[in-house]
C-alpha cells in the first residue's frame, strides 16, 4: 500500500513543469524520439563500454536513465550484449589493459554499428594523456562517429550526442 | 605517549630512528632496519593495529634506492615503518603472513616497482598483466612513461577447483550493466560458490606515474579524477596531505566547505546505492524513487558550485566557490524535501518481506574476517568496526560538530545497507550544522610548493571509505611519488570472503551491496 501511495504521491516527474532543465529535455527527446522513430523503428539500442573511464562518465550514463530524463521514452534501452546493439557508448581513456576486450565488443557488434566517444577522456585521453598504460581517446583503439565532450557530459549533453549521432549517416 | 611507538620501541629498540619530519602532529614515522621489517609488523599485529597500506617509492632522485612503507592504524594513531633497499638488491621480508592486505599491496609493489617480497605466497603479477614487459617497472624512475608497451606472450594462471559437478565461471570484464570492468572467476558446485577469484587491472591508467609528471596544482585536478563518483574525498585528500608539506593554513570556511562537498557526495552516492541494491534483489520501484532524489541532489549542485558532482571545486589551499544566504537556503529545503522522501522510502524498505528475504544473511562478512582484511568504511562499519576518519582523525569542522557513527555486526547485505541509511541521515544533520555555523572569511589561502625531500600524508573518510594519500617531494620540490590508497584496495578482498557458500545468483546483490571501486584500485 505505501508503495502505491509513493507511486501516486510522486506522479510523472518526467517532465517537471518547473525545472529549468525540463525544457531542454524535452526539447532533445522530441528530436530523439523523431529520429530513432524514422532511423530505427522506435528502438535504439546502445551498449555500454567502461575501456578505462574512472567511472563518472558512468554515472551521468545512468542519470539519462532516471526518471527524470527517463530515455526510454524516446526510444533508447541498454542492452547487456554488444549483438543485438547499434551504437557503442564508449568511455575512456582506453587503456592498455582494456584494448583487447574493446576492439572484441566492437567486433562482436552487428554492422551498420554507430559508435560515440564519451567525455574528455574519450575525446583525446584528457588527464591521463597517452603513457604506457593509457591509449588515450576512443579513435586511438577503434573508427568514432561522434564525440561527447565534457568531464563528465552532462545528462543533456549525452542526450544531445546521442541525437547528433543517430543523424550522423 | 603513543601505543604503536612504544610497541615499536619495545619490540626492536634504538633501532627504530624515529623523526617528525612534516608529517601531522597525529602520525609517528620511523625508520629501521631491512632485517627488522617483519619485527616491526609482527610487534604491530600483537598491538592489535591494522595495515592501512605498503608501498614503495623510487628514491634514487634523492641519492638513495628504494623506500618501503608500511602504515598502521591503531584507534587515532597512524604510524608509518619505513626500510631502505639498494637499488641493485630491492629484495624484504613479506608481511603478508602477518597482514593480510599486504598480499595484493606486494604483488602490486612487486608488480609495478620490481621490488621482490621474500616469502610471499604468490607472486602472480597484480595490476600489471601476463602480456607487459617483465622488465616492464613503471614505478621506477629508469622507466619512460611516455612510450607504449609492446606486448609479450604470457599466461595468468586462476585458482582452480577440481571434483565432480565441479565448473568455472568466468565474468567480465565487459560486464553486462553500465558499470566499471573487471574479471571474476567463480569456481561453483550446482549454484553454491565455491571460490571467487577477482582479477583486476583493467582500467590501470597509470595515474600513480602520472601525478610524477604533473604539477602540484595539476595533481589535485588528477586525484579529482582518480574515482569519478569520489572526486571530492580523493581531492580533498590529496589537498590536505600537500598542506601538510607545505604548513599552509586552510581558511575556515574553506573548511566548513570542504565538509558540506564531502557530505554531499556521500549522501548523493549513498542514495544511488540503495537504490541499485534493491534493483539488483528485483524491486525496481526503489531504484527509481533514489535515483530521482539522487538526481536532484545534482540538479542543486550544478545551480550552486556549477559541477554535478562538484569536481575540481577543492583546490590546494582551500576551494575555488563561495556559498550565499540564497544557496544555504537552497541546500536546506532541498534537504528538508529529501529526508521526508527518504524516511517515506525507508519505511517501506523495512516492511517489503520478499525484499528482506534477499538482502538479510546474504554475502556475510564475519567481523573476524572483516578485522583481518582490515577493511574499511562502510564495509567494515557493517561488520562491527567501530572506525570512521571524521571521528577518528578529525580535521574541522568535525572536531566540532562530531559524528555519530553507525557500527552494526551482521555484516550482510542489509547490514550494508543500513549503515548507509544512517549516515544518509546523520550527513544530513552534519550539513545543516555546517551551514549553520559555517564562518565568515576567506575561502583559498596561497598554497606554497613543498620543500625537497619531505613527505606528507593525509586520510580522509570518502563515502566508501578511509582514503589515504602519501605525498614525497623530489630534490627540486617537484611530485618525486604520490600514493593513494582507496578504500577499495583492501575492501575488494572482504567481497570474495563474503560470497563464499552464497548462490551465483546472489553475487551482483553482495558485489553492489560493496560497490568497490574499479579505477581506485587499479590506478
Amino acid at each position: 500500500m505505501k508503495i502505491l501511495k509513493q507511486i501516486l504521491r510522486t506522479g510523472i516527474v518526467t517532465e517537471p513543469l518547473q525545472s529549468e532543465v525540463s525544457a531542454e529535455i524535452r526539447d532533445v527527446g522530441a528530436k530523439l524520439d523523431e529520429v530513432i522513430r524514422k532511423r530505427f523503428r522506435g528502438s535504439l539500442t546502445i551498449r555500454q563500454v567502461d575501456a578505462g573511464s574512472c567511472n563518472g562518465c558512468e554515472l551521468e550514463i545512468h542519470a539519462i536513465n532516471n526518471p527524470i530524463y527517463n530515455c526510454e521514452q524516446f526510444g533508447i534501452h541498454f542492452t547487456a550484449s554488444p549483438r543485438f546493439a547499434d551504437m557503442l557508448l564508449v568511455t575512456g581513456p582506453v587503456t592498455r589493459n582494456m584494448e583487447i576486450a574493446l576492439r572484441r565488443t566492437y567486433n562482436s557488434t552487428p554492422p551498420p554499428k554507430l559508435v560515440v566517444a564519451v567525455g574528455d577522456c574519450g575525446c583525446n585521453g584528457g588527464i591521463f594523456g597517452e603513457t604506457y598504460a593509457s591509449l588515450g581517446g576512443i579513435d586511438k583503439v577503434i573508427p568514432v562517429d561522434v564525440y561527447i565532450p565534457g568531464c563528465p557530459p552532462t545528462p543533456i549533453a549525452l542526450l544531445n550526442g546521442i541525437l547528433r549521432a543517430v543523424g550522423s549517416r | 605517549m603513543s601505543i604503536l611507538k612504544d610497541a615499536i620501541l619495545s619490540a626492536i629498540g634504538p633501532d627504530a630512528k624515529f623523526d617528525g619530519r612534516n608529517y601531522p602532529a597525529s602520525m609517528d614515522f620511523c625508520t629501521v632496519p631491512r632485517g627488522k621489517f617483519i619485527d616491526t609488523a609482527r610487534a604491530m599485529k600483537k598491538a592489535n593495529a591494522l595495515l592501512v597500506a605498503e608501498w614503495s617509492a623510487d628514491e634514487s632522485p634523492l641519492g638513495r634506492g628504494f623506500g618501503v612503507y608500511a602504515c598502521y592504524r591503531w584507534g587515532a594513531e597512524y604510524l608509518i615503518v619505513k626500510i631502505e633497499l639498494p637499488y641493485d638488491d630491492p629484495i624484504f621480508t613479506s608481511i603478508s603472513g602477518k597482514f593480510l592486505p599486504a598480499y595484493r599491496f606486494e604483488r602490486q609493489m612487486m608488480s609495478l616497482m620490481g621490488v621482490v617480497p621474500v616469502g610471499h605466497p604468490d607472486l602472480r603479477p597484480w595490476i600489471k598483466f601476463e602480456d607487459w614487459p617483465e622488465d616492464a617497472w613503471p614505478l621506477r624512475k629508469s622507466f619512460d612513461a611516455s612510450k607504449p608497451m609492446p606486448r609479450v606472450e604470457g599466461e595468468y594462471n586462476f585458482v582452480r577447483a577440481e571434483g565432480e559437478g565441479v565448473y568455472e565461471i568466468p565474468v567480465g570484464p565487459v560486464h553486462a550493466g553500465i558499470i566499471e570492468p573487471g574479471h571474476f572467476r567463480f569456481q561453483a558446485v550446482g549454484e553454491d560458490i565455491l571460490n571467487l577469484e577477482e582479477r583486476l587491472g583493467y582500467v590501470h591508467k597509470g595515474i600513480e606515474k602520472r601525478f610524477e609528471s604533473l604539477s602540484w596544482q595539476e595533481g589535485s585536478m588528477l586525484a579529482g579524477r582518480v574515482s569519478g563518483d569520489t572526486t571530492v574525498a580523493h581531492s580533498l585528500a590529496y589537498c590536505i596531505a600537500l598542506e601538510s608539506m607545505t604548513g599552509c593554513l586552510v581558511p575556515q570556511r574553506a573548511q566548513w566547505l570542504r565538509a558540506l562537498f564531502l557530505e554531499r557526495e556521500r549522501i548523493a552516492n549513498h542514495l544511488g546505492d540503495i537504490g541499485a541494491v534493491c534493483n539488483d534483489a528485483a524491486f525496481a520501484f526503489m531504484l527509481y524513487q533514489m535515483s530521482r532524489l539522487r538526481e536532484l541532489m545534482m540538479q542543486t549542485n550544478h545551480k550552486l558550485f556549477s559541477h554535478r558532482f562538484i569536481m575540481d571545486r577543492i583546490i590546494p589551499g582551500g576551494v575555488s566557490v563561495d556559498i550565499d544566504s540564497g544557496g544555504k537556503e537552497m541546500i536546506l529545503s532541498e534537504l528538508k524535501q529529501l529526508l521526508k522522501e527518504f524516511n517515506r522510502l525507508m519505511a517501506i524498505y523495512d516492511e517489503n518481506s520478499s525484499l528482506e528475504d534477499r538482502v538479510r544473511d546474504t554475502g556475510i562478512l564475519i567481523p573476524e574476517k572483516a578485522r583481518e582484511i582490515c577493511a574499511v568504511g562502510i564495509v567494515a562499519r557493517a561488520s562491527g568496526m567501530n572506525i570512521d576518519c571524521r571521528m577518528q582523525n578529525p580535521f574541522p569542522p568535525y572536531d566540532r560538530i562530531g559524528v555519530n557513527v553507525p557500527v552494526l555486526i551482521y555484516g550482510d547485505v542489509n547490514a550494508r545497507v543500513y549503515i548507509r541509511i544512517k549516515e544518509v541521515r546523520e550527513s544530513v544533520r552534519i550539513i545543516r550544522e555546517i551551514l549553520e555555523t559555517l564562518p565568515t572569511g576567506p575561502t583559498s589561502a596561497d598554497c606554497k610548493i613543498p620543500a625537497p625531500d619531505c613527505s606528507g600524508f593525509a586520510a580522509v573518510e570518502g563515502w566508501r571509505g578511509e582514503i589515504v594519500y602519501w605525498l614525497q617531494s623530489g630534490p627540486n620540490g617537484e611530485i618525486n611519488r604520490c600514493m593513494v590508497r582507496d578504500p577499495s584496495s583492501v575492501n575488494w578482498l572482504g567481497l570474495e570472503q563474503a560470497v563464499l557458500g552464497n548462490i551465483v545468483p546472489d553475487f551482483p546483490l553482495c558485489n553492489k551491496s560493496f560497490n568497490q571501486s574499479y579505477s581506485g584500485n587499479d590506478l
